[in-house]
């Protein structure tokens, strides 16, 4: 609406009836609203996006919060009745809470170093100068493109138990053959794998991206050192993409901390209780099962703040790391 | 950032994307707008056409038996829209939200028996009382069924649609190489009265077993077939839980813990891919069916399972799904929309569905129909379904339902069962699991 007003406001200073009323009057107008352009219309070209915002994002956040100091259950969402902390607290001694908590750091750490590593190595490799690169970095990056549910949905007939390929390659390997889903550990390790699958060549591509910003003449001197490529890459590459590895590592950790569509779909019939253990409920999957099974909504949105102040700290936490980091360059 | 100020090419492309956005933005508007504007619109000629929305999960078969269409045929002027959400956990949490907020509510509605107390306890207030609606003979419906959606001071707020009488799927090829009856009397006989002795016609099987099967699917399917059987089950006539103590979950719980321990099941979780692949192998001899699996194993076991599946009767009865429609006080043309549903669930229309899509119908009167009565289902051996779950539906006890039935039995056939049966532990770790699943689910 506001970038509308602006566009209006931009065509008067042609209109020449006002020219001829106040002839020092137009060229102060126009350098006003010159002005003003200059220093308001950024605010309404991104005014959109904080409109949908303060709708989408900002309300549902706030009134997530105000409910979650709420008994509300989705039989009757209109009834609210004031519980003050009290889904707090039972939070706190909530096994299938920490149970949640504690999958969601593990599948976190299982999905996310292994990913990263793996994409700074491909990364690495497709920097060097290759045949049909563009045709690599696409391929890369379909995984990505690739909607959840159906990679999903494709990984879950792979670790099937009885009929699953995977497991038939295990067999052949001379290997007994894994129940994924009901193992432990192993549930875990597939949902991790599908999310490795999925984000392993966005990062890797992010990764590309920051190592052509590296100076050529960086490695050139590297190599009249005599330094190996693998040398190179620890001395140059890596210290160079600081940065850039720090970004990828504060978006997975928040798509981790988020973890939601592979583990229930990994899950199959029932998937939002994340196995018959909950051994791999995450604590989305644990909010969903609360608010949308249980019809618990007001122990479900404390689960919610409870994730955010979660992200918050952990952002609290990188923001130390930048800084130390900072201090040591 | 001075992308925006570098020269008016630059400038003109981003007031495009801001006039971009805000034209994105009020499309949303607008279609909000029209979201509320009532449905009936004069057309140019002056008639009023009327669009009676029904709102369902699943396949409920009322487009496809071609009820909608010769509805509209009688009334003239009345149109029939329906829309469909796939699956019971989807759809019921957003009629939930829709009736808090008496917006986005269809004119009919429907309701899951295992939710349909759930909302004549609570939300009785926003729908409408069909036992006094025109055309509306209580008597017409199965007396447990008409008393599932109705509160307790005799407001009715859904009509019965289909009911799940629960009967046995057979593979008679593998009962006849294990060595038993194949004959689906002979085979009914072999388990008449009581699910122990269908336990132990699963150790003979085991005993013979033609390589590579095993006798059923799941622990948590007889779970399910046993417990269903009762009257009193989570909650007794009061209203106070028993989850812990009632004969019908301890006894059902037994039995399923006898099928794992001697090995019956192959494992399966009902309605996972693996389980649909099982049938595609032929993995397993029997499953408990209502008549609503008998579409879904002919789909899944495929043209190399013609003939071999059969049904033949459970041992006790017992009532598994089934729904109900209803009308929100909200909805828009609330008396065309009773007028509707109580053609829809009437005897004539049951039995019409009946052919159709195989859902016993909730309304006695439909199983003299010759439809209903003589039907056959060539995939099952030309097994007289009609009569086999019409005959099931005999002696099923009116279930004592509570608020929080699904969760309760989610958490015996989703985590106790299933930690005993696929995760190896122990019954009793298994029954402590489930216990406190379920104190968690329903504490508010």
């Amino acid at each position: 609406m506001t970038a509308a007003t602006t566009t209006a406001v931009e065509g008067t200073p042609a209109a020449p009836g006002d020219r001829r009323r106040d002839r020092d009057r137009p060229d102060r107008w126009r350098s006003r609203l010159h002005r003003w352009d200059l220093r308001y219309s950024p605010y309404a070209f991104v005014a959109p996006f904080f409109l949908f915002f303060a709708a989408f994002g900002l309300f549902p956040l706030l009134y997530t919060g105000w409910a979650s100091l709420h008994r509300v259950e989705l039989t009757s969402p209109d009834r609210m009745e004031w519980a003050g902390l009290h889904n707090y607290v039972r939070l706190l001694d909530n096994d299938f809470f920490w149970n949640a908590l504690r999958n969601t750091a593990t599948i976190g750490v299982l999905s996310t170093v292994p990913q990263l590593l793996m994409a700074l190595g491909l990364a690495h490799l497709l920097h060097y100068r290759l045949r049909a690169a563009t045709f690599w970095r696409v391929a890369l990056l379909t995984p990505y493109a690739t909607s959840v549910a159906a990679a999903t949905l494709v990984f879950v007939l792979l670790y099937g138990r009885d009929y699953g390929m995977v497991n038939w390659a295990l067999d052949a390997a001379g290997i007994g053959p894994v129940d994924w889903q009901n193992g432990t550990w192993s549930s875990r390790l597939a949902v991790s794998s599908i999310v490795i699958w999925r984000w392993t060549g966005y990062n890797a591509l992010i990764y590309l991206a920051a190592m052509q910003a590296v100076p050529d003449e960086l490695y050139e001197s590297a190599a009249l050192d005599g330094a190996s490529r693998a040398r190179q890459f620890v001395h140059i590459t890596v210290p160079a993409l600081r940065p850039t590895i720090l970004f990828t590592v504060v978006v997975s950790t928040i798509g981790a901390t988020q973890l939601f569509g592979e583990p229930l779909l990994f899950g199959g019939a029932g998937g939002q209780k994340g196995g018959a253990s909950h051994q791999f409920q995450t604590l989305g999957l644990y909010l969903y099962e609360q608010g949308w099974f249980n019809y618990h909504l007001g122990r479900a949105s404390a689960v919610a703040w409870a994730m955010f102040l979660l992200l918050l700290l952990i952002a609290a936490v990188n923001l130390l790391v930048v800084r130390r980091l900072g201090k040591d360059r | 950032m001075t992308a925006w100020s570098s020269g008016p090419f630059r400038r003109r492309a981003l007031l495009l994307v801001a006039a971009a956005a805000l034209v994105l933005g009020m499309s949303v508007l607008d279609g909000c707008a029209k979201d509320s504007r009532p449905d009936d619109a004069s057309g140019p000629g002056g008639d009023r056409r009327t669009t009676i929305t029904i709102g369902t999960f699943g396949v409920f078969g009322y487009k496809q038996a071609g009820l909608y269409e010769e509805y509209e045929r009688l009334h003239p002027g009345i149109t029939i829209k329906e829309s469909v959400i796939e699956r019971n956990d989807a759809y019921y949490p957003q009629l939930l939200t829709h009736l808090a907020a008496g917006s986005g509510l269809a004119d009919i509605q429907a309701m899951e028996v295992g939710n349909v107390h759930e909302l004549a306890t609570a939300r009785a207030d926003l729908f409408e009382d069909l036992s006094r609606a025109k055309g509306v003979h209580r008597g017409d419906w199965l007396a447990w069924k008409w008393a599932q959606a109705t509160t307790r001071d005799g407001r009715t707020i859904g009509l019965g649609t289909d009911i799940g009488p629960i009967a046995v799927c057979y593979r008679k090829d593998l009962f006849r190489r294990a060595g038993l009856p194949a004959d689906r009397e002979a085979v009914g006989r072999l388990w008449a009265g009581d699910w122990q002795r269908y336990i132990d016609t699963g150790k003979a099987y085991k005993r013979r077993a033609p390589a590579g099967t095993v006798f059923t699917d799941s622990a948590a399917g007889i779970y399910n077939a046993s417990v269903h059987g009762y009257a009193e089950r989570y909650y007794d006539r009061a209203g106070r839980p028993v989850h812990a103590t009632s004969p019908a979950v301890r006894a059902s719980w037994d039995l399923a813990m006898q099928a794992v321990r001697a090995g019956l099941t192959a494992r399966l979780k009902q309605f996972e891919k693996p389980w649909d692949q099982a049938y595609a192998n032929g993995r397993f001899a029997t499953v408990a069916c209502p008549p609503w699996m008998l579409g879904y194993i002919k789909e899944k076991a495929g043209p190399a399972g013609r003939d071999k599946w059969d049904v033949a009767a459970a041992p006790r009865p017992a009532n598994w799904g089934g729904s109900f429609i209803g009308v929100p006080r909200a909805a828009r043309h609330r008396a065309a929309a009773v007028e509707l549903a109580v053609w829809l669930t009437a005897p004539a229309q049951q039995a019409r569905l009946f052919e159709r899509q195989a859902s016993i119908p909730s309304t006695p009167a439909a199983y003299a129909l010759p439809q209903v009565r003589d039907a056959r289902n060539p995939y099952f051996g030309s097994a007289p379904t009609g009569a086999i779950f019409t005959a099931a539906t005999r002696g099923i006890p009116t279930l004592v339902f509570g608020p929080r039935e699904q969760q309760i039995g989610l958490a015996f056939t989703d985590v106790g069962i299933p930690q005993v049966e696929q995760q190896g532990k122990s019954p009793r770790a298994g029954w402590r699991a489930a216990q406190k699943e379920i104190e968690n689910a329903v504490d508010e």
